[in-house]
This record gives structure tokens, sequence and C-alpha cells, in this order.
């Protein structure tokens, strides 16, 4: 059925003359974790307070599980939300901040507080009922923070940058948890980060915005494999965007990059200037001359431990390369060869 | 799209609006019209229900058909809620009704006066003053219209907010813009009712008795306008630098007595305004204490130099140093450490870094001093009173043309005029003079750095400003109490209870009676405090909380006409109650009501300043967290935001109660035979020379407020106590 289902029909927001959202129209299917992806004042945060009633649309239509509730207040939204610093109520117990929700929907205190025992359970806090927030961890009222908003069983789940308060390794940790309970329960959820990492982890489709609107959206292999945009293949996963000029189109693409022409696997729709994209670990550096491969200087270089990166001087530009770890790397001012395969370049139209 | 989709949202809508009209109903049908004789909450109107004290039905169907008007709206109401389906129609039906039913009211209630009729219609008609049931009645038709607005779909539609807005709304219209119309109405009318023109206010505005500077050019003296805007200055730059002195000895130095300077601080905030201007004279008047004795040390000759400027601006100096130090306080403690730091690592010296960093952050904390100092000294009344003699001040002309031998209500009006211009100017000085620049430090993240210490200079100048000042104050303050116990001060010093037992005797024969002269005044002025703290504190944190967390259309203005208030002197207001309220629609003086109704909006403004304060260091989250958890706004205030509440909920409790018992400027215009206040009691006797009464019922007074105020700590401070331990470790 449509329960859990969210669908905006070119939704608009203002904040006075700031265009906060143009025209959105988006749809999210019910029982799947989508990520809404995209820089500091692209708009994400504004479409997640849209779904949760927190802001009201300028213009358009928003439905979840098929209702209407453009005009519904958020209290009468079957939706909950983590907060990015959790908010969690500082004058309550952790069992009472996780039976909120029941309590003020008139559900009978006893069975509020079992319930609120169980969404503990859910999230592995089982005893921690009679703690303050103040008394724990970071992760902790982070899971606190989960619970609470999953045991009013809501039909959408959105999550406001719930991880970016914690330290990196934990940050993992928790987002896998996350995940879990989302399949478990199977809830829609509707997260919103400005990590691509974090997405491209957690989502079944990420929705990339920019400037107040999307830019592109797919499942986190489609973004990375067909980027559409020169930003959507910066973005996702680091690329190297080289200027070329398309001379040829057709089933296969040809180009011309630094006087050398190649021939892509690839359709492109128009000649011209384009832009290629290439990937940081599928530039191969080799000592000596290969067939097809061009001269460059090592500019940077820095050993990482598992991988090797080097910025290299290029006759198109600096180049980014992540290599696999060797055990005599290139050092700084080396001559290098530079090749890639044609099969792994994208092309994308010049920004 | 019809009922479906609008499901939750339509039927709270009907559910609200359908409650409200027959609470509507109701008070048409069985309350009281008019206001009743012995108060409604007597209920002496019970038995004479179907008679004096008759219901709208009922007046309606006889002498008075106009009643009909009012109804229209709620018939409106009616008529919407049973024929219109589709939710948006239903709330224009509603709004429209709502609208309708209440300009309809106001028009008759304008109209239709206690003595005859105004704009020639209804001749003949008169009616009493409005009362409870035309009170609940325009209460029900408001709510009625607010539901309707949430129903627009503008907005997030929550018919909470929209009726606290619009309550809030109305009592500042109905007890603040509808009064105070009545004073420019006043200055601006011509003689003889011939209407309303410039003719006669402007060659009385500009009269040289108001505007002239003869005496800073040393021959003559002020008009009285100028002598008010010169003390206003001198008063607002005094209080402000010793306020700054004393709010850097607390927080930049480790002077040892820091707890003793606070309570002295403290005190003459509850000290009623004219006690300190009485003892200055039992002190340093041609007879005081001081003045006998360094004239007969010295052999110089006793004058009367306390008698004007000076000694006004002396007193007001000493009412109003500690308003300046907690204002500055909380700003000084504010400058984020970490600034100072920075400052100091980039090699600046101590006073480099108070100079170009702490004290420019300051700006706002001394801007908000500043117009303080300005507005309490041209607004105060008690001590130009006491200590004016031939320095007469805008405030003092004002209740001498209301009270004096010759009645003058459109030269009060006029005075009234200028002095609010005085305020204003102020007001809007200070606000565009700190711009939109963004000086809040407090960034809700962990600080856990030290202050600066200042330069030796400036800490030096602190010490020599402030402990002087703060000794002199603890002196007048010990005499006080010595002069309540002492026969006839200055003259017979031997000690004698007499004046408390004037004052405050009980005697114990067949029971107990009160028979001291000022147990009336004294238990008025506690009920009536007792009653106005709650409700200003209410009407003041509400405010605060729709200005920081709601957005609704025409916030700016809301925010600036609660915030005008403010900028009102009591006197101002005590002269616009008079005038607007002595008779109908609205008829309450003489009345306890009227004394209520003015601390509430007199003192609201500091319940908004301080809910503003204390809210906006409540994450935002928190509330939205609630309202998704499901939670409406009036749930979430209730176990969300007012348990987070408590210190700003105890000092606006605090400072109203406070100020409902010392205030005297505009209370001295509505205090009536059965309700008197302690204030204008004291005010009383002083004229007639009483000192020992005053001064022992003042002490009496203060201690009340003290125990008072402990109390208060003890229920509230101790639940916050415990909450601010565990907020602060979060």
């Amino acid at each position: 059925m449509t329960k859990g289902a969210v669908r905006f029909e070119a939704v608009t927001k203002m904040f006075g003359d700031v265009v906060a959202l143009k025209p959105l129209s988006l749809d999210i299917a019910p029982g799947t974790l989508v990520t809404l992806l995209g820089p500091s004042g692209c708009g994400k945060t504004t479409t997640l307070r849209l779904i949760a009633g927190l802001e009201s649309a300028t213009s358009g239509r928003i439905l979840i599980g098929g209702e209407d509730v453009t005009h519904l207040s958020a209290t009468y939204r079957k939706v909950s939300m983590v907060f990015q610093s959790y908010a969690l109520f500082p004058h309550m117990t952790v069992r009472e901040n996780v039976a909120y929700g029941l309590t003020v929907t008139k559900t009978p205190r006893a069975e509020a507080h079992a319930r609120a025992e169980e969404g503990l359970a859910m999230v592995g806090l089982k005893g921690f009922g009679d703690r303050l927030p103040s008394e724990l961890s970071g992760g902790q009222q982070q899971r606190v923070a989960v619970a609470r908003a999953i045991v009013l069983e809501p039909e959408v789940l959105l999550l406001d940058e719930p991880l970016s308060n914690l330290d990196a390794k934990l940050r993992r940790h928790v987002r896998e948890e996350i995940r879990e309970i989302q399949q478990r329960l199977g809830l829609t959820a509707v997260y919103v980060t400005h990590d691509q990492e974090e997405a491209m982890a957690v989502s079944n489709r990420i929705i990339v915005m920019r400037n107040a609107e999307i830019a592109q959206e797919g499942t986190p292999f489609e973004l990375y494999d067909r980027p559409a945009s020169a930003f959507i293949a910066d973005f996702i996963g680091d690329a190297n965007l080289i200027g070329v000029e398309v001379t040829r189109t057709g089933a296969e693409t040809e180009i011309l990059v630094n006087d050398t022409r190649i021939t892509l696997p690839l359709a492109h729709d128009k000649t011209g200037p384009a832009q290629m994209v290439l990937r940081p670990h599928q530039v191969q550096l080799s000592p000596e001359p290969v067939p097809g491969s061009f001269a460059a200087e090592i500019s940077y270089a820095a050993w990482l431990g598992n991988v090797i990166q080097y910025t290299l001087a290029t006759p198109v530009g600096p180049l980014f390369v992540l290599s696999p770890p060797v055990a005599h790397p290139f050092a700084h001012g080396d001559t290098v060869h530079v090749n890639f395969r044609p099969e792994d370049v994208r092309l994308v139209r010049t920004a | 799209m019809t009922g479906g989709p609008d499901g939750i949202g339509d039927k709270i809508m009907r559910r609200t609006a359908g409650l409200w009209l027959l609470i509507g109903l109701g008070a048409f049908v069985l309350l009281p019209w008019y206001a009743t004789g012995g108060g409604f909450w007597s209920f002496g109107w019970l038995p004479t229900l179907f008679a004096g004290d008759a219901p709208a039905v009922l007046w309606m169907a006889a002498e008075r058909p106009w009643l009909m008007l009012p109804l229209l709206g709620l018939f409106g109401a009616t008529l919407s809620l049973g024929f219109l389906g589709h939710s948006v129609t239903l709330a224009r039906g509603l709004v429209a009704s709502g609208v309708l039913g209440l300009s309809a009211l106001v028009f008759e209630g304008l109209t239709i006066l206690g003595n005859g009729t105004r704009f020639g219609l209804f001749d003949g008609a008169t009616q009493p003053g409005m009362g409870m049931g035309a009170f609940v009645t325009s209460a029900a038709l408001l709510f009625i219209l607010t539901t309707g607005i949430s129903g627009l779909r503008r907005g997030r539609g929550d018919a909470f907010i929209t009726g606290m807005v619009g309550a809030i709304i109305a009592l500042v219209a109905v007890f603040v813009f509808y009064p105070m119309s009545f004073i420019l109405i006043r200055a601006f009318e011509l003689k003889d009712g011939a209407g309303f023109g410039l003719t006669e206010f402007l060659p009385r505005f500009f009269a040289p008795a108001n505007w002239s500077v003869a005496c800073l050019t040393g021959n003559g003296s002020c008009g009285v306008a100028v002598n008010s805007a010169l003390l206003g200055l001198a008063t607002a730059t005094g209080t402000t630098l010793l306020g700054l002195a004393f709010a850097l000895i607390f927080t930049r130095t480790n002077f040892r007595a820091k707890k003793l300077l606070r309570v002295l601080t403290i005190l003459p905030i509850i000290t009623p305004p004219f006690v300190i201007g009485l003892v200055l004279i039992l002190l340093l008047g041609r007879q005081g204490t001081f003045t006998v004795f360094f004239a007969d040390l010295l052999n110089i000759e006793k004058t009367r130099w306390l008698y004007g400027f000076w000694g006004v601006w002396l007193a007001q100096m000493l009412s109003f140093t500690p308003i300046a130090f907690l204002v500055l306080i909380g700003v000084v403690e504010g400058v984020s450490p970490s600034m100072e730091e920075a400052s100091q690592t980039l090699d600046a010296n101590r006073w480099q870094t108070f100079r170009h960093i702490s004290l420019p952050l300051m700006r706002p904390g001394l801007a908000n001093a500043f117009l303080l100092g300005f507005i309490e000294s041209v607004a105060d009344f008690g001590n130009p009173l006491v200590l004016g003699g031939n320095f007469n001040v805008l405030s003092t002309e004002i209740y001498f043309s209301i009270v004096g031998t010759v009645a003058d209500p459109a030269k009060a009006a006029i005075l009234s005029v200028i002095l609010l211009s005085l305020t204003l100017t102020a007001f809007i000085a200070q606000r565009t003079w700190l711009g939109k620049k963004n000086y809040a430090t407090v960034t809700g993240k962990a600080d856990s750095g030290r202050h600066a210490a200042l330069n030796p200079a400036l800490r030096w100048t602190c010490y020599l400003v402030a402990i002087p000042w703060a000794a002199f104050t603890l002196l007048l303050y010990v005499l006080i109490v010595f002069g309540s116990f002492v026969k006839l001060w200055g003259y017979d010093h031997t000690f004698t209870l007499e004046h408390y037992k004037r004052a405050f005797g009980i005697v114990v024969r067949n029971g107990v009676h009160f028979t001291g002269a000022a147990w009336d005044s004294y238990m008025t002025t506690l009920t009536i405090a007792g009653i106005a703290a709650p409700l200003t504190a209410a009407v003041g944190l509400a405010t605060a909380y729709l200005l920081v967390r709601q957005k609704f259309f025409g916030k700016d203005a809301f925010e600036f006409s609660t915030m005008l208030s403010f900028a009102i002197p009591g006197t101002v207001i005590g002269v616009a109650y008079v005038m607007a309220f002595n008779f109908p629609p609205i008829e309450l003086t003489a009345t306890g009501l009227i004394l209520v109704i003015v601390f509430i909006f007199r003192n609201m403004p500091v319940g908004v300043r301080g809910g503003i304060a204390a809210m906006s260091q409540l994450d935002k989250s928190l509330d939205e967290a609630s309202i998704t958890l499901g939670a409406n706004s009036a749930t979430t205030l209730r176990r969300v935001i007012l348990p987070l509440m408590g210190p700003a909920i105890l000092a606006a409790l605090t400072y109203s109660f406070v100020r409902a018992i010392t205030s005297v400027s505009a209370v001295i215009f509505l205090v009536s035979a059965r309700y008197n206040m302690a204030t204008s009691f004291i005010v009383g006797r002083v004229e007639n020379g009483e000192y020992g009464i005053a001064i022992a019922y003042s002490a009496v007074l203060i201690v009340t407020m003290l125990l008072a105020i402990l109390t208060l700590q003890l229920i509230i401070g101790r639940r916050r106590l415990r909450r601010a331990d565990r907020v602060e470790t979060a």
C-alpha cells in the first residue's frame, strides 16, 4: 500500500524574498531509506522540515501515505524526527524522553513506559531508563533520540544529520545500526546529510540537491557511475574534471584531450566542449612510457597507509591520483607516465 | 478535496470554534452583560440576574435592542459551522463572523455611553460599563476569529498560537493603545468642543514654560521638559557608569565582599522610590543630621541645596544604579572569555583588551542601561515630589495639573505627549544606535576560559567610585531602620515603637482587631501585587514565547507595540487610564481591577525581555522534537518549555511583585478610598510631615518584599537548581 510513501508535487518554499526551495517534486517509496545530500544551504534540511511539518510550503502539495498533509501541522503528521542536536529533554529521564510521544498522545502511562523499554532495548540501551540524558555518552544520547522517534511507529522517520556530533569511528557503527533498525522495522526513512560517504553507505536512493533544487537522484551506484553533471561527479566520490572537446558523437564518442584523440565506448549528446570525469583510482602511473600514456611530474606525494595519494602537474592541469601502496612510491619531482582505460571515463557537460 | 484529506486539522478547527461559540452564547444568555455592583466574583448579581443584572439576551429584547449587534457574530459562526463543509470556506466564515461580532460590539460600546451617545446615533440611549457577559462574549468572538485564521492555510495553522497572538494583541490594544488614544484626543482637542486641530496644541506644546533653556544661560529657570530631559541624561549617564563600575568589580576582580555588594545593589530595588528622598532630607536637608554637623564643624551656612536638581539627581542615582547594574552584569558576564583571551594572545595588554574588545562588546548593555536610566528618571515621580522644591519636572507637573487646585486635563495630556516624545526619542535612538549588528557572544558552546582581569588603574577607579557609594547606600538603610524607631529624627532620638503601633497596631479584645492605620493599604497592596505578579509573568512570557518561537504575519509590529508600553512613563499611563476608564464602555476607576491591569501592562515588557533572553538559550529543536512527537503547542509549552524556564519565571514573578508594591507614578491616579496602595498612603504621610510613620511603613514594606523574594526562591528556586544541574552537564 501507500503507507509511508512521501510525495512532493511542485513544492516551493520562500523565506521572505529568499528562495529556499524551487518547485520540487519527488517520490519516496515506502520502506526505503532515501538520503537528501548536498552542500549546506542547498535546501535539504528545508525539504526534511517540510515533510515533518515544521515549515509550511509556500505552494505545492505534500502527501504522506497518499494523504494531503500540506496544511496539517507537525503535531498530527505520522512522522517523527531525530535531530542533529538530539534534542533530548534535559529535565526528563531517558525513559520519560522515549515515552514522551506516547504520553502526549494519551497512551496509558504503564503501556507507554513498557513500550519505551522495548524501544530502548531495540537500540541496545536496556536498563538505562532511569538515567538523565546528561549521564549518557554522545553515542548513547543519539540512540535514545532514535528510540524516542521509533516507538511512535511513525509512517516516516526523519533523520537530520544524526551523526554529525559523533566522532568518526562511532559514526560508522551508529549508521549501520540505524540502517539495520530501519530495515528490520520496514520504516520509510528520509536522511539528511552533507557527507557523501555516509549517504552511499546507508541509502537505497540518494537525492542530491544543489541551489534549492534536485541536481540528480538515483541509487548510490547510478550517481557514482553515471553522474549527470560535473557537480555530481565531484560531489559523489572524488573526480578529476578535465576539459575536453567532443569531436564526434554516436554510439561511440570521440574526444580531443591535449591534442590526443580518444574514442570512448559511450554515447554523448552533442559535440563541442565537455568535461571528462576520471576517478583518482582509475589513473595508472608507470615509470616508463606505455602506449597512449603521457608524461607528468609529481608535485605532491603522501603515503596514507592503505593508499598513496599523488598530485600530478600535467599539461591538462593538476591531476589527483590514488595508487595502491608499493614499497617504493614516486617522490616529489619524479617524472611519471600517466594512462587510463577509455571505458573508465565518463563525460559530463561543461558546468 | 472535501472532508477527507483535511481530516484532523478540519476536525480540530470545528471543535475549537464550536466550543467558543457555546461559551459565547452561554455568556450572552446567562451572564450579566454589564458591570455588576459588588464585583463579579461576589456573585451578588445572582438574585438580580433577571432584573438589574440581566444578561444581554434580556436587555436586547427590552430597552437595549442594539445588543443584537454582537449576536450577529455568534449567529454567523453558527451558520458557518452548520452549513460550510469545505474547511477553507468554513475558516473564512469564522473569520468573517468574528470580525463582524467584534466590530459590532466595539461600535455599540463606543457609541452608546453612560450619559448619552456619540456620532448622533441611537439618540437618547444610555448604557453602563461592560461586565463579565460582554467580556466573555468578546473573548469568544475573538477566539472564533483566531481559530478561523488558523484554518486559512497560511502558516502552520495552529489555533492555540493564533489564539494567543490574538489575545495579546487584543489586551495590548484595549489596555495600552485605547487609553493612550485618550491622551492624544485630549491634547489635540479645540476649546469648547470645536473639534480637533493644532491651534490649541502647538502654542501650548512649545510654550516657554516647557522648553525654556534659561537656566543654562544663567538667568532664570528652565522649562519643565528641559528639566526632565537634563535630569534624565544626567541620571542615565551616572547610573550607567556606576553600574558598570559595580559590574566590573563583580566579574573582573577578586574583591572580597562581593556578596555584600550584591545585597546592597538589590536593596534599592525593593525600596519604595521616595524613601531614599526622605532619608536624604533627614540627612542632608537644611536641618539634616549631616548638614547640622558640618555646619557646626566648619562654620558654614546651612543651605537648601538638596531641594532642586542635585537633590533629585542624587536620589535617582541611589534608586536606579542597581537597575543599571543588573542590566550590565548580564552583559559583562556574557562577553565570551575566549574573545578576551584571543585579544591577549595577540599581544594586547589588559587596558587595550578592555578598550577595544570588552567595552565595544558591552555596547548593547550600556545602551540598554542608559535607556532604562533615562526612562526611569523622567518617569520618576516620588523623588521630584519630595525633593524637587522649585525644580519642576514633567511627571510632577502632570500630577498637579490633574489633582491640583485648578484641574487642567488638557494640560496634563499635552505634558504627557511631551514626556512620551522624550522617552520614545530615547527608545528609537537606542535602537538606531545599536542597529542590526549582532553582539551575541554566548554561543551555547561551553566556554571554559577566564575573563581578563582589569588593569590596575581601571580597577582602582572602580573601587574608588563604587565602594564609597556602597557605603553611603548602606548608611541610608541603617538610618531607615534607625529613623523608624526614634521619636522625631533630628530632634528627639529616644527609642520608641510608636510609629509601628500607629501603622500596624493590633488589638486583641473580643477577637483580633487590626487597628493600625496602614493595615488597609498594606493588605490591598499585597493582594493586588499577588494577583498581578503571576498574570504579568504569564502575559510577558507568553509574548516572549511568540516572539522567539513562532512566525506570524506582523511580528515586527507586534514586538514593537509590546515594547512600546515600556517607553510609556507611569505618570502618562496613569493619566491615560483615568481619562479612558472613567466611563463606559469600560468603567474601571475605583476598582481593584484597574490596579491589577495597570501593573500587568506597566511591567509586562520586563517579563518579555527576560523571557526572550531565557528562551533564546533553549535550543529550538527541543520544541520541534516535542511537536514532531505528536504534542501540540500547548502541551509543548507546558511540558518542555516552562519546566526549563524556571529562573526566568522566578525573575518575572519577583520583578512584577516588587514593582507592583513599590510603584507610585501610575498608581497615584488610580487608587481609591477602598483600594488604597501602600505607596500612595506613604506619600500622603510625607506630605503631612509624618516622617516617622512613613519610614516605619517603608521598613515594613522592604522586609515584606525580602520575605516574598526568599519564599519565591524557595518554591521555584529549588526546582530550578535541580534542573539547572541537569542542564549544565548536558
